[in-house]
Protein backbone atom coordinates (compact mmCIF):
# COMPACT_ATOMS: atom_id res chain seq x y z
CA UNK A 1 0.00 0.00 0.00
CA UNK A 2 1.72 3.01 -1.27
CA UNK A 3 0.81 6.30 0.79
CA UNK A 4 1.65 9.89 -0.31
CA UNK A 5 4.23 11.89 1.32
CA UNK A 6 5.25 15.70 1.24
CA UNK A 7 9.20 16.44 0.33
CA UNK A 8 9.82 20.18 0.54
CA UNK A 9 12.80 22.26 -0.55
CA UNK A 10 14.41 24.79 2.32
CA UNK A 11 17.44 26.56 1.78
CA UNK A 12 19.85 26.49 4.79
CA UNK A 13 18.16 29.33 6.39
CA UNK A 14 17.16 29.71 10.15
CA UNK A 15 13.75 29.90 10.76
CA UNK A 16 12.52 28.31 7.56
CA UNK A 17 11.13 25.07 8.90
CA UNK A 18 9.55 26.81 11.76
CA UNK A 19 7.78 28.74 8.51
CA UNK A 20 6.64 24.99 7.25
CA UNK A 21 5.18 24.31 10.81
CA UNK A 22 3.12 27.22 11.13
CA UNK A 23 2.05 27.21 8.08
CA UNK A 24 0.69 23.85 8.70
CA UNK A 25 -0.57 24.54 12.23
CA UNK A 26 -2.53 27.61 11.07
CA UNK A 27 -4.53 25.41 8.70
CA UNK A 28 -5.35 22.58 10.68
CA UNK A 29 -3.07 19.94 9.43
CA UNK A 30 -1.11 17.84 12.06
CA UNK A 31 2.59 16.47 11.18
CA UNK A 32 2.44 12.42 11.73
CA UNK A 33 6.44 12.04 10.35
CA UNK A 34 9.09 13.93 9.35
CA UNK A 35 12.74 13.15 8.05
CA UNK A 36 15.19 15.98 7.28
CA UNK A 37 18.13 15.51 4.85
CA UNK A 38 20.67 18.45 4.51
CA UNK A 39 23.50 18.77 1.79
CA UNK A 40 25.73 21.62 1.65
CA UNK A 41 23.39 24.87 1.43
CA UNK A 42 19.76 22.99 0.86
CA UNK A 43 17.64 20.66 3.12
CA UNK A 44 15.07 18.77 2.34
CA UNK A 45 11.83 18.27 4.52
CA UNK A 46 10.05 14.92 4.31
CA UNK A 47 6.83 14.72 5.99
CA UNK A 48 4.10 12.69 6.54
CA UNK A 49 0.83 14.97 7.15
CA UNK A 50 -2.82 14.18 8.37
CA UNK A 51 -4.04 15.71 5.07
CA UNK A 52 -1.69 15.65 1.98
CA UNK A 53 -3.56 17.61 -0.48
CA UNK A 54 -4.45 20.83 1.96
CA UNK A 55 -1.24 20.42 2.93
CA UNK A 56 0.32 20.68 -0.48
CA UNK A 57 -2.04 23.67 -1.50
CA UNK A 58 -1.40 26.37 1.50
CA UNK A 59 2.70 25.36 1.29
CA UNK A 60 2.35 26.25 -2.64
CA UNK A 61 0.53 29.08 -1.45
CA UNK A 62 3.71 30.59 0.69
CA UNK A 63 5.84 29.38 -2.40
CA UNK A 64 7.53 26.62 -0.97
CA UNK A 65 8.82 24.04 -3.71
CA UNK A 66 6.77 21.23 -2.90
CA UNK A 67 7.20 17.75 -3.99
CA UNK A 68 4.29 14.42 -3.59
CA UNK A 69 6.03 11.62 -3.69
CA UNK A 70 4.81 7.71 -2.94
CA UNK A 71 6.23 5.51 0.26
CA UNK A 72 5.75 2.92 1.45
CA UNK A 73 4.66 2.88 5.73
CA UNK A 74 5.25 -0.03 7.10
CA UNK A 75 4.23 -1.17 11.00
CA UNK A 76 6.29 -3.42 13.00
CA UNK A 77 6.34 -4.71 16.36
CA UNK A 78 7.94 -2.30 18.88
CA UNK A 79 10.72 -5.29 19.71
CA UNK A 80 14.25 -5.90 19.47
CA UNK A 81 15.16 -7.43 16.10
CA UNK A 82 11.38 -6.98 14.49
CA UNK A 83 12.98 -4.12 11.68
CA UNK A 84 15.91 -6.62 11.06
CA UNK A 85 13.93 -9.63 9.94
CA UNK A 86 11.87 -6.85 7.67
CA UNK A 87 14.96 -5.74 5.91
CA UNK A 88 16.37 -8.92 5.67
CA UNK A 89 13.72 -10.13 3.50
CA UNK A 90 13.70 -6.82 1.37
CA UNK A 91 17.47 -7.32 0.80
CA UNK A 92 17.09 -10.80 -0.08
CA UNK A 93 14.90 -9.60 -3.01
CA UNK A 94 17.47 -7.12 -3.82
CA UNK A 95 15.07 -3.69 -2.45
CA UNK A 96 17.22 -1.11 -2.38
CA UNK A 97 16.44 1.75 0.18
CA UNK A 98 17.04 5.31 -0.62
CA UNK A 99 15.88 6.82 2.50
CA UNK A 100 14.10 5.90 5.40
CA UNK A 101 12.61 7.31 8.53
CA UNK A 102 10.66 5.93 11.95
CA UNK A 103 8.19 7.39 14.33
CA UNK A 104 6.12 5.52 16.85
CA UNK A 105 2.87 5.37 17.51
CA UNK A 106 1.33 3.63 21.29
CA UNK A 107 2.59 0.15 20.85
CA UNK A 108 4.07 0.20 17.50
CA UNK A 109 6.47 1.12 15.20
CA UNK A 110 6.59 2.64 11.87
CA UNK A 111 8.67 2.46 9.46
CA UNK A 112 8.43 4.71 6.07
CA UNK A 113 10.36 3.63 3.22
CA UNK A 114 11.41 4.96 0.21
CA UNK A 115 12.55 1.79 -2.09
CA UNK A 116 14.10 2.64 -6.06
CA UNK A 117 11.26 -0.37 -7.13
CA UNK A 118 8.07 0.41 -4.97
CA UNK A 119 6.03 -1.51 -6.96
CA UNK A 120 8.00 -4.50 -6.52
CA UNK A 121 8.72 -3.67 -2.86
CA UNK A 122 5.05 -3.42 -1.88
CA UNK A 123 4.40 -7.25 -3.95
CA UNK A 124 6.91 -8.41 -1.63
CA UNK A 125 5.92 -7.23 1.76
CA UNK A 126 2.25 -8.47 0.84
CA UNK A 127 3.54 -11.63 0.26
CA UNK A 128 5.49 -11.87 3.22
CA UNK A 129 2.26 -10.67 5.33
CA UNK A 130 3.98 -7.68 6.08
CA UNK A 131 1.45 -4.43 7.63
CA UNK A 132 1.19 -1.44 5.37
CA UNK A 133 -0.58 1.80 6.74
CA UNK A 134 -2.47 3.21 4.26
CA UNK A 135 -4.23 6.74 4.24
CA UNK A 136 -6.75 5.76 6.41
CA UNK A 137 -4.86 3.72 9.16
CA UNK A 138 -2.47 6.18 9.59
CA UNK B 1 66.28 52.02 -18.05
CA UNK B 2 64.37 52.64 -20.76
CA UNK B 3 63.91 50.01 -23.56
CA UNK B 4 63.27 52.25 -26.77
CA UNK B 5 64.36 55.91 -26.28
CA UNK B 6 63.51 56.64 -29.95
CA UNK B 7 60.13 55.95 -28.98
CA UNK B 8 59.34 56.63 -25.87
CA UNK B 9 60.96 59.65 -25.49
CA UNK B 10 59.93 61.26 -28.53
CA UNK B 11 59.13 65.42 -28.34
CA UNK B 12 54.99 65.21 -28.86
CA UNK B 13 54.87 66.71 -31.77
CA UNK B 14 56.94 63.85 -33.31
CA UNK B 15 54.71 61.28 -32.07
CA UNK B 16 51.76 63.41 -33.31
CA UNK B 17 53.62 63.00 -36.71
CA UNK B 18 54.43 59.44 -36.20
CA UNK B 19 50.71 58.23 -35.46
CA UNK B 20 49.20 60.64 -38.05
CA UNK B 21 51.42 58.58 -40.70
CA UNK B 22 50.52 55.36 -39.08
CA UNK B 23 46.85 55.86 -39.03
CA UNK B 24 47.06 56.89 -42.86
CA UNK B 25 48.32 53.64 -43.71
CA UNK B 26 46.28 51.58 -41.20
CA UNK B 27 42.93 53.32 -42.18
CA UNK B 28 44.16 52.47 -45.56
CA UNK B 29 44.50 49.35 -45.06
CA UNK B 30 41.24 48.18 -43.52
CA UNK B 31 39.83 50.34 -46.33
CA UNK B 32 41.11 47.66 -48.80
CA UNK B 33 40.99 44.76 -46.61
CA UNK B 34 38.36 44.69 -44.08
CA UNK B 35 34.62 44.71 -45.67
CA UNK B 36 32.83 45.51 -41.99
CA UNK B 37 35.14 48.83 -42.17
CA UNK B 38 35.27 49.92 -46.11
CA UNK B 39 31.02 49.36 -45.51
CA UNK B 40 31.03 51.55 -42.72
CA UNK B 41 33.50 54.13 -43.80
CA UNK B 42 31.67 54.36 -47.62
CA UNK B 43 28.21 54.96 -45.58
CA UNK B 44 29.78 58.01 -43.85
CA UNK B 45 31.34 58.98 -46.77
CA UNK B 46 34.83 58.93 -45.87
CA UNK B 47 38.07 57.93 -47.65
CA UNK B 48 41.45 56.92 -46.40
CA UNK B 49 42.64 60.33 -48.24
CA UNK B 50 40.79 62.20 -45.73
CA UNK B 51 43.15 60.98 -42.82
CA UNK B 52 45.57 63.55 -42.99
CA UNK B 53 46.93 63.85 -39.52
CA UNK B 54 46.12 62.35 -36.14
CA UNK B 55 43.32 64.75 -34.72
CA UNK B 56 41.86 63.51 -38.18
CA UNK B 57 40.93 60.38 -36.41
CA UNK B 58 37.40 61.82 -34.34
CA UNK B 59 35.65 61.57 -37.87
CA UNK B 60 36.19 57.73 -37.97
CA UNK B 61 33.63 55.34 -36.62
CA UNK B 62 33.95 53.35 -33.63
CA UNK B 63 34.07 49.60 -32.96
CA UNK B 64 32.50 47.85 -30.05
CA UNK B 65 32.67 43.86 -28.88
CA UNK B 66 29.67 43.20 -30.66
CA UNK B 67 31.36 43.85 -33.68
CA UNK B 68 33.96 41.51 -33.11
CA UNK B 69 31.10 38.91 -31.69
CA UNK B 70 29.43 39.69 -35.61
CA UNK B 71 31.91 39.11 -37.53
CA UNK B 72 33.41 36.00 -35.35
CA UNK B 73 35.37 34.63 -36.02
CA UNK B 74 37.96 35.95 -38.76
CA UNK B 75 35.62 38.69 -40.49
CA UNK B 76 37.56 41.47 -39.00
CA UNK B 77 41.25 40.05 -40.25
CA UNK B 78 42.76 42.98 -42.79
CA UNK B 79 45.34 39.67 -43.92
CA UNK B 80 45.70 36.40 -45.58
CA UNK B 81 44.93 33.14 -43.10
CA UNK B 82 48.07 32.18 -43.69
CA UNK B 83 49.49 35.39 -42.43
CA UNK B 84 48.17 34.69 -38.72
CA UNK B 85 50.57 32.65 -36.40
CA UNK B 86 48.76 33.00 -33.18
CA UNK B 87 45.11 32.90 -32.20
CA UNK B 88 43.53 33.42 -28.71
CA UNK B 89 40.29 34.25 -27.69
CA UNK B 90 38.57 35.58 -24.66
CA UNK B 91 35.44 33.80 -23.05
CA UNK B 92 32.17 35.29 -24.79
CA UNK B 93 28.72 34.55 -24.34
CA UNK B 94 27.96 30.67 -24.72
CA UNK B 95 29.66 29.61 -28.56
CA UNK B 96 31.34 33.00 -29.64
CA UNK B 97 33.95 34.17 -27.98
CA UNK B 98 36.22 37.07 -28.88
CA UNK B 99 38.95 35.98 -31.13
CA UNK B 100 41.87 37.91 -32.15
CA UNK B 101 44.47 36.80 -34.78
CA UNK B 102 48.30 37.83 -34.65
CA UNK B 103 50.74 37.74 -37.63
CA UNK B 104 54.17 37.06 -37.20
CA UNK B 105 55.31 41.26 -36.56
CA UNK B 106 51.91 41.48 -34.23
CA UNK B 107 54.14 39.35 -31.98
CA UNK B 108 57.26 41.11 -32.10
CA UNK B 109 55.11 44.33 -31.84
CA UNK B 110 53.54 42.40 -28.14
CA UNK B 111 57.17 41.06 -27.09
CA UNK B 112 58.61 44.73 -27.87
CA UNK B 113 55.54 46.52 -25.69
CA UNK B 114 56.18 43.98 -22.81
CA UNK B 115 60.17 44.08 -23.08
CA UNK B 116 59.74 48.62 -22.74
CA UNK B 117 57.53 47.06 -19.52
CA UNK B 118 60.12 45.55 -18.02
CA UNK B 119 62.53 47.69 -18.52
CA UNK B 120 60.48 50.28 -17.45
CA UNK B 121 60.37 48.11 -14.22
CA UNK B 122 63.85 48.03 -13.41
CA UNK B 123 64.06 44.67 -14.37
CA UNK B 124 67.43 43.28 -15.91
CA UNK B 125 68.95 40.24 -17.75
CA UNK B 126 69.48 38.67 -14.56
CA UNK B 127 65.90 37.85 -13.76
CA UNK B 128 63.64 35.52 -13.41
CA UNK B 129 60.10 36.34 -13.66
CA UNK B 130 57.35 33.54 -13.00
CA UNK B 131 54.34 33.87 -14.76
CA UNK B 132 51.22 33.24 -13.02
CA UNK B 133 48.67 34.40 -15.64
CA UNK B 134 46.61 31.98 -17.12
CA UNK B 135 48.29 30.07 -20.00
CA UNK B 136 46.17 29.51 -22.73
CA UNK B 137 43.42 31.08 -24.83
CA UNK B 138 43.52 33.99 -22.43
CA UNK B 139 46.38 36.48 -23.48
CA UNK B 140 48.17 37.31 -20.07
CA UNK B 141 50.43 33.82 -19.97
CA UNK B 142 51.67 33.52 -23.41
CA UNK B 143 51.61 37.38 -23.84
CA UNK B 144 54.45 37.57 -20.98
CA UNK B 145 56.51 34.81 -21.36
CA UNK B 146 57.48 35.67 -24.92
CA UNK B 147 57.95 39.28 -23.67
CA UNK B 148 59.66 38.61 -20.97
CA UNK B 149 62.20 35.68 -23.06
CA UNK B 150 62.81 38.42 -25.52
CA UNK B 151 63.65 40.90 -23.08
CA UNK B 152 66.28 38.62 -22.42
CA UNK B 153 65.58 37.92 -18.39
CA UNK B 154 64.30 34.20 -17.90
CA UNK B 155 60.92 32.89 -17.47
CA UNK B 156 59.28 30.37 -15.39
CA UNK B 157 55.96 29.32 -16.94
CA UNK B 158 53.96 28.95 -13.71
CA UNK B 159 50.56 29.34 -14.83
CA UNK B 160 47.80 29.33 -12.59
CA UNK B 161 46.74 27.30 -9.77
CA UNK B 162 49.10 25.30 -7.72
CA UNK B 163 50.19 27.89 -4.75
CA UNK B 164 52.10 25.56 -3.04
CA UNK B 165 54.52 24.40 -6.01
CA UNK B 166 54.45 28.21 -7.15
CA UNK B 167 55.87 29.33 -3.54
CA UNK B 168 58.45 26.32 -3.55
CA UNK B 169 59.82 27.49 -7.18
CA UNK B 170 60.08 30.88 -6.00
CA UNK B 171 62.01 30.08 -2.87
CA UNK B 172 64.10 27.28 -4.75
CA UNK B 173 64.80 29.10 -8.11
CA UNK B 174 65.37 32.10 -6.55
CA UNK B 175 62.57 33.98 -8.34
CA UNK B 176 62.83 37.82 -8.76
CA UNK B 177 59.80 39.01 -10.83
CA UNK B 178 56.87 37.97 -10.48
CA UNK B 179 53.84 38.25 -13.12
CA UNK B 180 50.15 37.79 -12.12
CA UNK B 181 47.00 39.61 -10.99
CA UNK B 182 47.28 41.58 -7.55
CA UNK B 183 44.74 40.03 -5.61
CA UNK B 184 46.64 36.40 -6.51
CA UNK B 185 49.91 38.31 -5.39
CA UNK B 186 48.40 38.68 -1.92
CA UNK B 187 47.07 35.29 -1.37
CA UNK B 188 50.66 34.32 -2.37
CA UNK B 189 51.85 36.31 0.52
CA UNK B 190 49.37 35.16 2.92
CA UNK B 191 50.43 31.42 2.11
CA UNK B 192 53.93 32.26 2.56
CA UNK B 193 53.20 33.81 5.87
CA UNK B 194 51.43 30.64 6.89
CA UNK B 195 54.12 28.64 5.89
CA UNK B 196 56.56 30.32 7.79
CA UNK B 197 59.38 30.97 4.78
CA UNK B 198 62.10 33.04 6.12
CA UNK B 199 62.76 36.07 4.38
CA UNK B 200 66.04 35.74 3.44
CA UNK B 201 64.84 32.94 0.95
CA UNK B 202 62.90 34.79 -1.14
CA UNK B 203 64.37 36.94 -3.60
CA UNK B 204 61.39 38.42 -5.18
CA UNK B 205 62.00 42.36 -6.47
CA UNK B 206 59.78 43.01 -9.17
CA UNK B 207 56.01 42.67 -9.37
CA UNK B 208 54.36 43.49 -12.58
CA UNK B 209 50.32 43.23 -11.82
CA UNK B 210 47.46 43.31 -13.65
CA UNK B 211 44.41 42.36 -15.51
CA UNK B 212 41.73 43.53 -12.63
CA UNK B 213 41.91 46.81 -10.88
CA UNK B 214 44.19 47.55 -7.87
CA UNK B 215 44.33 50.34 -5.22
CA UNK B 216 47.16 52.18 -3.57
CA UNK B 217 46.45 50.85 -0.83
CA UNK B 218 46.94 47.22 -2.22
CA UNK B 219 50.23 48.46 -3.62
CA UNK B 220 51.58 49.28 -0.49
CA UNK B 221 50.11 45.74 0.93
CA UNK B 222 51.80 43.86 -1.19
CA UNK B 223 55.35 45.48 -1.45
CA UNK B 224 55.54 45.48 2.18
CA UNK B 225 54.70 41.75 2.14
CA UNK B 226 56.25 40.68 -0.66
CA UNK B 227 59.20 42.67 -0.24
CA UNK B 228 58.70 43.88 -3.91
CA UNK B 229 58.37 46.77 -6.26
CA UNK B 230 54.56 46.42 -7.69
CA UNK B 231 53.65 47.84 -11.11
CA UNK B 232 50.83 48.27 -13.13
CA UNK B 233 50.58 46.33 -16.45
CA UNK B 234 47.67 47.01 -18.37
CA UNK B 235 46.05 45.24 -21.77
CA UNK B 236 43.14 43.68 -23.09
CA UNK B 237 43.30 40.97 -25.81
CA UNK B 238 41.20 42.79 -28.03
CA UNK B 239 43.66 45.29 -28.54
CA UNK B 240 47.04 43.00 -28.14
CA UNK B 241 46.93 41.45 -24.47
CA UNK B 242 48.82 43.21 -21.58
CA UNK B 243 51.70 45.36 -22.49
CA UNK B 244 49.36 47.76 -23.99
CA UNK B 245 50.27 50.24 -21.09
CA UNK B 246 52.75 50.10 -17.95
CA UNK B 247 53.86 51.63 -15.21
CA UNK B 248 57.31 53.07 -14.36
CA UNK B 249 59.42 53.80 -11.34
CA UNK B 250 57.62 56.49 -10.59
CA UNK B 251 54.05 54.86 -10.53
CA UNK B 252 52.12 57.81 -11.02
CA UNK B 253 50.15 56.54 -13.76
CA UNK B 254 50.77 54.05 -16.66
CA UNK B 255 52.75 55.11 -19.79
CA UNK B 256 50.76 53.82 -22.90
CA UNK B 257 52.80 52.20 -25.93
CA UNK B 258 51.26 54.89 -27.75
CA UNK B 259 53.55 54.84 -31.22
CA UNK B 260 51.42 51.10 -31.72
CA UNK B 261 48.19 51.93 -29.71
CA UNK B 262 46.74 55.73 -29.89
CA UNK B 263 44.21 56.82 -26.87
CA UNK B 264 41.55 58.90 -26.77
CA UNK B 265 38.76 59.47 -24.12
CA UNK B 266 35.37 59.94 -24.90
CA UNK B 267 31.92 60.39 -23.22
CA UNK B 268 30.65 56.77 -22.89
CA UNK B 269 26.77 58.47 -23.42
CA UNK B 270 27.99 61.03 -26.66
CA UNK B 271 30.66 59.18 -27.94
CA UNK B 272 32.31 62.36 -28.26
CA UNK B 273 35.99 63.42 -27.51
CA UNK B 274 36.22 64.46 -23.87
CA UNK B 275 39.08 67.91 -23.27
CA UNK B 276 42.35 66.25 -21.63
CA UNK B 277 42.67 65.44 -18.32
CA UNK B 278 39.16 64.57 -17.99
CA UNK B 279 37.71 60.97 -16.72
CA UNK B 280 35.75 58.86 -19.50
CA UNK B 281 35.94 55.81 -21.50
CA UNK B 282 38.97 54.79 -22.43
CA UNK B 283 39.39 53.80 -26.37
CA UNK B 284 41.73 52.63 -28.10
CA UNK B 285 42.99 52.48 -32.12
CA UNK B 286 46.03 49.84 -33.12
CA UNK B 287 48.34 52.13 -35.23
CA UNK B 288 50.41 49.19 -36.50
CA UNK B 289 47.92 45.91 -35.87
CA UNK B 290 48.25 43.37 -38.86
CA UNK B 291 46.08 40.59 -38.19
CA UNK B 292 43.22 42.19 -36.43
CA UNK B 293 43.65 46.07 -36.77
CA UNK B 294 41.07 47.99 -34.93
CA UNK B 295 39.82 51.55 -34.86
CA UNK B 296 38.34 53.37 -31.82
CA UNK B 297 37.95 50.41 -30.15
CA UNK B 298 35.64 51.17 -27.08
CA UNK B 299 37.64 49.23 -23.83
CA UNK B 300 34.33 50.15 -21.73
CA UNK B 301 37.48 51.15 -18.90
CA UNK B 302 36.74 54.83 -17.13
CA UNK B 303 40.01 56.64 -16.88
CA UNK B 304 41.83 59.84 -18.01
CA UNK B 305 45.23 61.24 -19.63
CA UNK B 306 47.83 62.74 -18.50
CA UNK B 307 50.44 64.16 -21.77
CA UNK B 308 52.35 66.03 -19.17
CA UNK B 309 55.76 64.57 -19.54
CA UNK B 310 56.75 62.07 -16.78
CA UNK B 311 59.91 62.41 -14.17
CA UNK B 312 61.15 59.16 -15.83
CA UNK B 313 61.90 60.69 -18.81
CA UNK B 314 59.32 58.82 -20.50
CA UNK B 315 56.87 61.56 -22.90
CA UNK B 316 54.47 58.62 -23.60
CA UNK B 317 51.01 60.01 -22.52
CA UNK B 318 49.87 58.34 -19.53
CA UNK B 319 46.40 56.31 -18.00
CA UNK B 320 45.36 56.67 -14.74
CA UNK B 321 44.10 54.03 -12.60
CA UNK B 322 40.64 51.94 -14.29
CA UNK B 323 38.35 53.41 -11.96
CA UNK B 324 35.39 51.49 -13.13
CA UNK B 325 33.76 50.21 -16.27
CA UNK B 326 31.03 51.98 -18.60
CA UNK B 327 29.24 48.58 -18.96
CA UNK B 328 28.25 45.61 -16.51
CA UNK B 329 31.66 43.75 -16.84
CA UNK B 330 33.15 41.98 -13.78
CA UNK B 331 36.66 41.16 -13.10
CA UNK B 332 36.53 37.77 -11.44
CA UNK B 333 40.21 35.98 -10.57
CA UNK B 334 41.58 38.81 -13.69
CA UNK B 335 38.96 37.03 -16.03
CA UNK B 336 36.30 39.22 -17.43
CA UNK B 337 33.22 37.87 -16.65
CA UNK B 338 29.21 39.67 -18.58
CA UNK B 339 26.33 38.64 -15.87
CA UNK B 340 24.93 37.76 -19.67
CA UNK B 341 27.39 34.72 -20.05
CA UNK B 342 25.84 33.37 -16.67
CA UNK B 343 22.44 34.06 -18.06
CA UNK B 344 22.93 32.41 -21.21
CA UNK B 345 24.11 29.75 -19.44
CA UNK B 346 21.56 29.26 -17.35
CA UNK B 347 19.08 29.62 -19.99
CA UNK B 348 20.37 26.39 -21.81
CA UNK B 349 19.32 24.28 -18.59
CA UNK B 350 15.30 24.24 -19.09
CA UNK B 351 15.73 23.00 -15.50
CA UNK B 352 16.21 26.43 -14.45
CA UNK B 353 14.57 29.27 -14.13
CA UNK B 354 15.70 32.66 -15.72
CA UNK B 355 16.66 34.40 -12.80
CA UNK B 356 19.48 34.69 -11.40
CA UNK B 357 21.95 36.41 -8.54
CA UNK B 358 25.44 36.80 -8.95
CA UNK B 359 26.91 37.71 -5.52
CA UNK B 360 31.21 38.05 -5.73
CA UNK B 361 32.91 38.39 -2.63
CA UNK B 362 36.88 38.13 -1.76
CA UNK B 363 37.86 36.04 0.76
CA UNK B 364 41.68 35.87 1.82
CA UNK B 365 42.44 37.69 -1.69
CA UNK B 366 40.81 35.19 -3.85
CA UNK B 367 37.93 36.29 -5.58
CA UNK B 368 34.45 34.21 -5.31
CA UNK B 369 31.58 34.01 -7.47
CA UNK B 370 28.12 32.98 -6.52
CA UNK B 371 25.66 32.09 -8.82
CA UNK B 372 22.08 31.54 -7.58
CA UNK B 373 19.48 30.15 -9.10
CA UNK B 374 16.17 28.30 -8.70
CA UNK B 375 15.19 25.40 -9.94
CA UNK B 376 11.61 25.16 -11.77
CA UNK B 377 9.00 23.66 -10.21
CA UNK B 378 8.36 20.14 -11.84
CA UNK B 379 12.47 19.78 -11.58
CA UNK B 380 12.75 20.30 -7.70
CA UNK B 381 13.19 16.76 -6.55
CA UNK B 382 12.70 14.63 -3.34
CA UNK B 383 16.09 13.22 -3.87
CA UNK B 384 19.12 15.22 -2.90
CA UNK B 385 21.26 13.42 -5.32
CA UNK B 386 19.62 14.44 -8.22
CA UNK B 387 19.45 18.41 -7.22
CA UNK B 388 23.47 18.02 -6.36
CA UNK B 389 23.60 16.54 -9.87
CA UNK B 390 22.10 19.30 -11.28
CA UNK B 391 23.53 22.10 -9.52
CA UNK B 392 26.89 20.19 -10.32
CA UNK B 393 26.02 20.49 -14.00
CA UNK B 394 24.97 23.75 -13.91
CA UNK B 395 28.93 24.75 -12.04
CA UNK B 396 30.79 22.60 -15.18
CA UNK B 397 28.81 24.59 -17.80
CA UNK B 398 29.17 27.65 -16.17
CA UNK B 399 33.20 26.68 -15.69
CA UNK B 400 33.44 25.64 -19.44
CA UNK B 401 32.07 29.02 -21.02
CA UNK B 402 33.45 31.39 -18.05
CA UNK B 403 36.86 29.84 -17.50
CA UNK B 404 36.54 30.36 -14.03
CA UNK B 405 34.57 28.30 -11.20
CA UNK B 406 31.76 29.28 -9.94
CA UNK B 407 29.40 28.24 -7.09
CA UNK B 408 25.86 27.77 -7.73
CA UNK B 409 23.81 27.72 -5.08
CA UNK B 410 19.58 26.77 -5.76
CA UNK B 411 17.56 28.44 -3.81
CA UNK B 412 13.49 28.50 -2.45
CA UNK B 413 11.35 29.47 -5.42
CA UNK B 414 10.32 32.69 -5.84
CA UNK B 415 13.01 34.13 -3.59
CA UNK B 416 15.07 35.89 -6.19
CA UNK B 417 13.51 39.08 -7.85
CA UNK B 418 11.98 39.47 -10.78
CA UNK B 419 12.32 42.01 -13.79
CA UNK B 420 15.11 43.89 -12.52
CA UNK B 421 17.89 45.35 -14.44
CA UNK B 422 21.24 43.10 -15.35
CA UNK B 423 23.51 45.34 -13.24
CA UNK B 424 20.60 45.01 -10.41
CA UNK B 425 21.53 40.78 -10.89
CA UNK B 426 25.04 41.40 -9.42
CA UNK B 427 26.25 42.30 -6.32
CA UNK B 428 29.61 42.88 -5.38
CA UNK B 429 30.74 42.68 -2.18
CA UNK B 430 34.35 43.38 -2.64
CA UNK B 431 36.09 46.06 -1.50
CA UNK B 432 39.72 47.03 -2.73
CA UNK B 433 41.65 48.12 0.22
Amino acid sequence: MKIKQLSIFLENKTGRINQVAKTLGNNGINMIAFSLAESADFGILRLLVSDTAKAAAVLKEEHFAVKESDVICLECSNTPGALAKILDTLSSENIFIEYMYAFAREKSANIVIRPTDIDKCEEVLTRNNCNMLNGETL
Amino acid sequence: MIWNKTKECMSREEMRQLQGARLRKLVDRVYHNVPFYRDKLQKMGIMPDDIRTIDDIKILPFTTKQDLRDNYPFGLTAVQPTEIVRVHASSGTTGNPTVVGYTRRDLSVWQESIARCLAAYGATREDTFSVAYGYGLFTGGLGLHYGVEHFGAAVVPMSSGNTDKHIRLIRDLGITGLACTPSYALHLAEVMEKQGIPEEKIKLRIGAFGGEPWTENMRKNIESRLKLQAYNIYGLSEIMGPGVSHECECKNGSHIIEDHFFPEIIDPETCQPLPEGEQGELVFTTLTKEGMPLIRYRTKDLCSLIYSPCECGRTSVRMTRIVGRSDDMLIIRGINVFPSQVESVILQLPEFEPQYQLIVTRENNRDNLEVQVEVREEYYSDEINKLVALKNRLAHNLQSVLGISAEVKIVEPQTLQRSVGKSQRVIDKRVLD
